[in-house]
């Protein structure tokens, strides 16, 4: 139930963020969810404790602009979208090329509902645990 | 032209509670920049959060933190509360605020500690820590628990305060300002100190809004955000004001911290007078569906979750954006241009919570 | 100076700020959270501790009837003691002691 929400597409996403930063708005945050069939970018901003969304839905294998020219604050987060979800971000301030939170042998985009990463954490004391669990 | 030379500064230092690497670019012992190199924390509780249920997950956001957990499981619970329209009595949200202000208390005291332990003023850390060690026995007494409380819960607290513990904790918030009266005024009207921290590492007010700063670094820099006024748990029916500095460097940052210590054990005393009788936890039936995005204020800033349901008992989606990663970006700032051996002081002052940033 | 020498003469004055442990051994508030104990006699096997556990750490097996808990898992978070519908689980003060 977010109010405010203002639905964008990748081409007028940075005229958009361009003007709420003229009104003096704070960059919050930025979420990405999987929902299958593609991603739901959503961009948070705050003006005087309200906030303000936009909700951007981008298809699988599409590349997202990014926004941190406007708020040189969103280039962490772009990084770790990044790392996380395996979406190609282009034009980020500094870019870690796809190692920023993660290891190197970490798995690949770790937050797709497909990838299956285990965090059953039953280890059975009777059994010898082989090479330490993968939860 | 001057050589430059790249060091690690971290991600193990004596300074620092919690791993970060930055790699300062230096020329000639002045930074000219300084980049971050994150992962040394990373759990993956984002993905944690999924495969659990939501009541379980109380428990998954309050071991983000060591420092700040019970306001991660207060935002998380106020966020399912929102989603599924639960109202929580009020008795349990004067005891939330009651908690919450104890562990503001604690988390101002373990910084100002290492503030002070990061140039060299070790006697002065260990007594910031015994004072601090009042607050944990009040918490045990309270909870069961110092640190990790796990009292909160989806439609109120878990535990009651009877009124013979009230009585103690007024008891020893008198003790805990007896001891604070005579330890704070050395970390915040010594020569030495003023020296080390006044003037290093300043955020003028416009790039503090710039780069998205919250909590003591914005409130240090002279902007009025505290999210506490907004009103949520029992705070709109407690009296209160933010505290804003106009500094600007170490030395303001670290003032509000001082003054929000005496505050928040003042917040505590009036929660625990005007605590109303009543029950401590509504029911909950059903399962969480619908989004929504709930803010609150940590001890260390702005604490904004993004929590989606979608019907079944696991959760679709939960983002945690915590406040030292919003701090980040002027922390970048605040390094170039300083000398090598101010540093620490800097990166301390922006009150550094790792594991939080990374989850 | 003046101040030094009060604050000495003060301080040797009085009695240790911290405690004599061993001598002095901490004695935990009741009510504090240490460690996980079942009285398995009243136990049901029902397996609800089993199915809230936050952490796994407990598993519960119908035929043959057992009652396992894996203390290194187990985050001491109480909730197994609160949903046990014949309270035969309990919190005793103190952490386990190595074995």
């Amino acid at each position: 139930m977010l109010t405010n929400v203002t639905e964008v597409n990748p081409s007028n996403l940075h005229a958009e963020v361009f003007a709420l930063q003229r009104k003096g708005h704070r960059f919050v945050t930025m979420t990405c969810s999987d929902l299958g069939d593609g991603f739901d970018v959503l961009y948070h901003f705050d003006l005087n404790y309200e906030l303000r969304h936009l909700r951007l839905r981008l298809p699988l294998k599409e590349p997202l602009p990014s926004i941190s020219d406007v708020f040189f604050a969103a280039v962490l987060i772009e990084n770790e979208i990044k790392d996380m979800f395996g979406i190609d971000v282009q034009g980020m301030a500094i870019d870690y090329k796809g190692r920023f939170l993660l290891a190197e042998d970490a798995p690949r985009a770790p937050l797709l509902k497909t990838v299956g990463v285990p965090v059953d954490a039953r280890i059975r004391p009777k059994q010898a645990p082989e090479g330490g669990q993968a939860s | 032209m001057s050589r430059r030379s790249i060091i690690p500064f971290g991600p193990q230092h004596p300074v620092l509670p919690e791993p970060v690497q930055l790699r300062l670019i230096l020329e000639d012992e002045k930074v000219v920049e300084a980049l971050p190199a994150l992962g040394y924390c990373h759990r993956g509780v984002e993905k944690i959060v999924e495969k659990k249920d939501f009541v379980q997950d109380v428990y998954v956001t309050e071991r983000i933190c060591g420092i700040c957990s019970f306001m991660h499981s207060m935002n998380y619970c106020q966020g399912i509360e929102t989603i599924m329209g639960v109202e929580v009595p009020a008795r349990a949200r004067f005891l939330r605020v009651i908690w919450a202000e104890l562990h503001r208390v604690h988390s101002h005291l373990l910084i100002l500690g290492l503030t002070a332990d990061s140039f060299g003023f070790e006697n002065l850390f260990m007594q910031l820590w015994r004072a601090r060690e009042i607050i944990l026995g009040l918490m045990e007494k309270t909870t069961g628990s110092r640190i990790l409380l796990s009292t909160c819960a989806i439609g109120g607290v878990r535990r009651d305060i009877p009124a013979d513990l009230c009585a103690e904790i007024m008891r020893q918030l008198d003790t805990l300002e007896k001891q604070l009266e005579e330890v704070l005024p050395a970390l915040v009207k010594d020569y030495s100190v003023k020296k080390r921290m006044c003037g290093v590492g300043v955020l003028p007010r416009d790039k503090a809004h710039e780069l998205g700063a919250v909590g003591p670094v914005a409130r240090g820099s002279g902007i009025k955000m505290d999210f506490r006024t907004t009103g949520y748990a029992a705070y709109g029916e407690l009296e209160f004001e933010p505290i804003v500095e106009t500094g600007g460097d170490c030395y303001a940052r670290t003032l509000v911290r001082v003054r929000e210590v005496t505050a928040s054990i003042n917040l505590v005393r009036q929660a625990v007078q005007k605590l109303p009788e009543g029950p401590i936890l509504a029911p909950v039936k059903g399962n969480p569906n619908g989004e929504t995005m709930n803010r609150i204020e940590q001890p260390r800033g702005e604490l904004a979750f993004y929590i989606k349901g979608n019907g079944t008992k696991n959760l679709e989606r939960f983002r945690a954006r915590m406040p030292t990663y919003a701090n980040l970006p002027p922390l970048l700032h605040m390094l170039t241009g300083c000398q090598l051996a101010d540093v620490p002081v800097i990166v301390i002052a922006i009150d550094p919570c790792i594991s939080c940033t990374e989850r | 100076m003046v101040t030094l020498l009060k604050n000495m003469f003060r301080n040797l004055a009085r009695r240790p700020a911290t405690r004599l442990y061993p001598f002095e051994p901490y004695e935990p508030v009741p009510g504090t959270r240490g460690h996980l104990d079942i009285e398995i006699e009243k136990c049901i096997f029902c397996g609800v501790c089993q199915k809230r556990c936050p952490a796994n750490a407990i598993e519960v097996t119908r035929e043959p009837k057992s009652w396992t808990l894996n203390p290194y898992a187990c985050i001491v978070c109480n909730f197994c003691v609160e949903v046990c519908p014949k309270k035969c689980l309990y919190m005793q003060p103190r952490h386990r002691p190595p074995a």
